[in-house]
């Protein structure tokens, strides 16, 4: 009886797993879909799912108005500085709190969230004129340095919360045998959080890939990602759907197959230290 | 080599260096729309006429507002051309944000320009955008439906006649709604609708002392009389319907008559994406009889913000691109039923674009609507379905929510409408006109 129970349970639970991913990535499909009909197909009612006429005409077109790999390459420049300059700065700002906290860490690490919950465009004009000043408008390490910037919470906080979780007698063993500050973070503490410093080296790439308020504001035509290589197919006046379906699956491409491909450490380092 | 070739290869090195030196590289900013893309697809025709090289940054319409906006109030530089609209040029242009352009040179004809184009891209008289194309709004309706309702389109109907005709042109069994119009959030979205209509209706947004009017009559015939017949003709959540979406039931063969954009007509009258081509005909937007009809008028516009190092080749830009050689060349490639409208007197006495079935209507629609003269009573504002004031888009975004909300049955028209009436006289007093 109890056997039964667990396998109805089982097949409940799994079931309810698929559905809730299938869920989330309905979006997705459909946008992959949708890039391979035409406008008048990507409008149809009821809507076509998988029998319509697949046609690679969208891809076509797309490649040929935009130079994709422009934006790429702008995408991965900005997405991977920002990603890696952050790693650098918030390794020993994580290492400082976790293993020397002083009485006011706690308040530090919230009030560094903090800088979170201020929506964007409540200092687009300041940081847009110091832009000018500095000459870092529509230049990508004008954009590493705000989206380095704008991550930096999230990764001191997840630096923060793996650091916590390595024993501190290891590092005290190793300043007992001589070891420097460097020497203790990059041979000892670094190599231990490997696998923490790689989840949040994920996260932080997928999300500085992703972002669209700065990236949009911040570049024109030279140092422009792939979110203003889709928006350069929105339109309110005009039916571009499948065009810019077509858009949008190459702009999440990338980022798609990293993320297939490192699922596993995404999924480790997100659930580190939640179960214990 | 000898002296002379030596001298000849010196000078044309010389040559070339000067020209390269004078040639710029101008980043345009622009709206994605057909015209405007295919404008981007002849930039080489003016690279080799010039030798200015051309790169586009092409965003949606309300990101590139935005984009726009927040580098010409910084003096950002960061683009030499901006495509704009007839809400933005006059209000930058006063504040000195915009190049005037008053030195385009004699072959440009800026006198062919569209008066109601150059008026609504004019502040005190000077042209600070020039049109790429221009647009009004009209009737775009099924010829079979509303010949087997039994009744015949005028050429200038009224709000009631419209009316009559959706109820008769409704087939709820066969999904075919009477009428499909804009109810969406937002001032470029229904905002422009219904403020376009109110015009027709009698009402305005503001008295000549720049108070509210959403307490009047006028403004309540109107919210009620689309209310009432969107709910018993129109498609179902017509409250969060804006162009595209009517665009989408209109070709799929589902709505009676559309009233919007007349750079809709191509759409709808293209058979590869409409399945109603064949059966479009196009009347003149509604009137109650009150002297205004409820048309709008739009341009996306060239501009050039002050202050940019290349001035003489963005104007150099802007007179290839808005002037007749550019119609002609689409023409000749493209055929004329694909040059950009509503820009040039000279496009509509042309003879082979009389031929375009939505030409003349077009040009009937822009010419009814007058940006300085759009409301019955006095207004103090310049625009149709806009008041050319900073504070309107915000303004009217709210308002419009309020109106969304009433449409979609979350509140009455009576509490919309006081809603709006305070939410504007409120922000219309922080703004210091009251």
């Amino acid at each position: 009886m109890a056997r039964a129970t667990t396998k109805t349970r089982k097949a409940v639970v799994t079931i309810a797993a698929w559905m809730i991913g299938l869920t989330i990535f309905f979006p997705i499909l459909w946008t992959i879909l949708t890039s391979f009909k035409t406008e008048g197909q990507a409008i149809n009612d009821p809507p076509l799912f998988f029998f319509f006429d697949w046609t690679l005409e969208n891809y076509a077109i797309v490649q040929e108005r935009s130079n994709y790999m422009r934006f790429l390459w702008n995408s991965i420049i900005i997405a991977g500085g920002s990603t890696v300059l952050g790693i650098i700065i918030a390794v020993p700002a994580a290492w400082s709190m976790a293993f020397v906290p002083s009485k006011r860490t706690k308040d530090i690490l919230l009030w560094m969230l903090s800088t979170k919950m201020l929506p964007a465009v409540g200092v687009l004009y300041p940081i847009y004129l110091m832009f000018i000043k500095l000459g870092l408008l529509d230049t990508r390490i004008g954009l590493v340095i705000v989206l380095m910037l704008i991550n930096m919470p999230i990764i001191v906080w997840m630096l923060y919360t793996y650091f916590r979780e390595i024993p501190a007698e290891i590092l005290e063993a190793a300043r007992m045998d001589g070891a420097s500050l460097r020497s203790e973070i990059l041979y000892v503490l670094t190599p231990m959080a490997i696998p923490g410093i790689a989840s949040t080296l994920l996260l932080n790439f997928i999300l500085a890939w992703n972002e669209a308020f700065w990236t949009l504001n911040l570049t024109a035509a030279k140092a422009a990602p792939l979110t203003a290589f889709i928006a350069s197919y929105s339109s309110p006046e005009g039916l571009f759907f499948a065009k810019l379906s077509a858009a949008s699956t190459m702009a999440i491409a990338p980022i798609l197959i990293l993320g297939w491909f490192s699922q596993k450490q995404l999924v480790r380092g997100l659930t580190f230290g939640a179960v214990k | 080599m000898n002296f002379k070739q030596a001298l000849t290869a010196v000078g044309v090195a010389s040559l070339m260096a000067t020209s390269a030196a004078h040639a710029d590289n101008l980043v345009i900013a622009t709206v994605n729309n057909g015209d405007m893309i295919r404008m981007q697809g002849y930039t080489d025709d003016f690279t080799a006429k010039t030798g200015h090289t051309v790169e586009w940054v092409t965003l949606e319409e309300n990101v590139l507002r935005q984009r726009v906006t927040t580098d010409i109030t910084t003096k950002g530089g960061a683009f030499d051309i901006m495509t704009i609209g007839m809400y933005e040029t006059p209000i930058w242009g006063k504040n000195g944000w915009l190049v005037p352009l008053d030195d385009l040179s004699a072959d440009y004809n800026v006198d062919d320009i569209l008066p109601a184009m150059s008026g609504g891209l004019s502040y005190e008289g000077t042209l600070y955008a020039a049109p790429f194309y221009g647009e009004s709004s009209m009737i775009m309706f099924r010829t079979d439906l509303m010949e087997a309702a039994g009744m015949e389109m005028p050429e200038a109907p009224t709000w009631d006649f419209i009316a009559k005709a959706a109820a008769a042109m409704t087939d709820r069994d066969n999904e075919i709604n009477g009428i499909c119009l804009r109810g969406k959030a937002g001032w470029g979205e229904g905002g422009a609708f219904i403020t376009a209509m109110s015009n027709s209706f009698g009402a305005r947004w503001f008295d000549e002392d720049w108070n509210a009017q959403f307490d009047t009559e006028e403004w309540a015939n109107t919210l009620n009389f689309f209310n009432d017949m969107m709910s018993a003709s129109g498609p179902a959540g017509f409250a969060t319907n804006g162009f595209n979406e009517n665009l989408s039931l209109f070709q799929q063969g589902k709505c009676g008559m559309w009233i919007d954009a007349t750079v809709a007509a191509s759409f709808v009258t293209n058979p590869k994406d409409s399945t109603v081509a064949d059966s479009v005909g196009f009347a003149l937007a509604p009137d109650t009889g009150m002297g205004k009809r409820s048309n709008w008028l739009w341009a996306w516009a060239l501009g050039i913000p002050a202050g940019t190092q290349k001035e003489a080749a963005a104007k150099q830009f802007i007179e290839w691109a808005t002037g007749t050689g550019y119609i002609e060349m689409v023409a000749e490639k493209e055929g004329w039923a694909n040059v950009p409208p509503g820009a040039r007197t000279s496009l509509y006495e042309n003879e082979n674009y009389k031929d375009v079935p939505f030409a003349k209507m077009t040009l009937d629609s822009i010419l009814s609507a007058d940006p300085n003269d759009s409301t019955v009573k006095p207004s103090p504002y310049v625009g149709v379905q806009f008041a050319a004031i900073p504070e309107f888009a915000g303004i009217a975004t709210e308002v419009s929510q309020e109106f969304s909300a009433a449409y979609a049955g979350q509140q009455t028209v009576a509490e919309a409408l006081e809603k709006a009436q305070a939410l504007t006289n409120d922000a219309m007093e922080a703004a210091g006109y009251r």
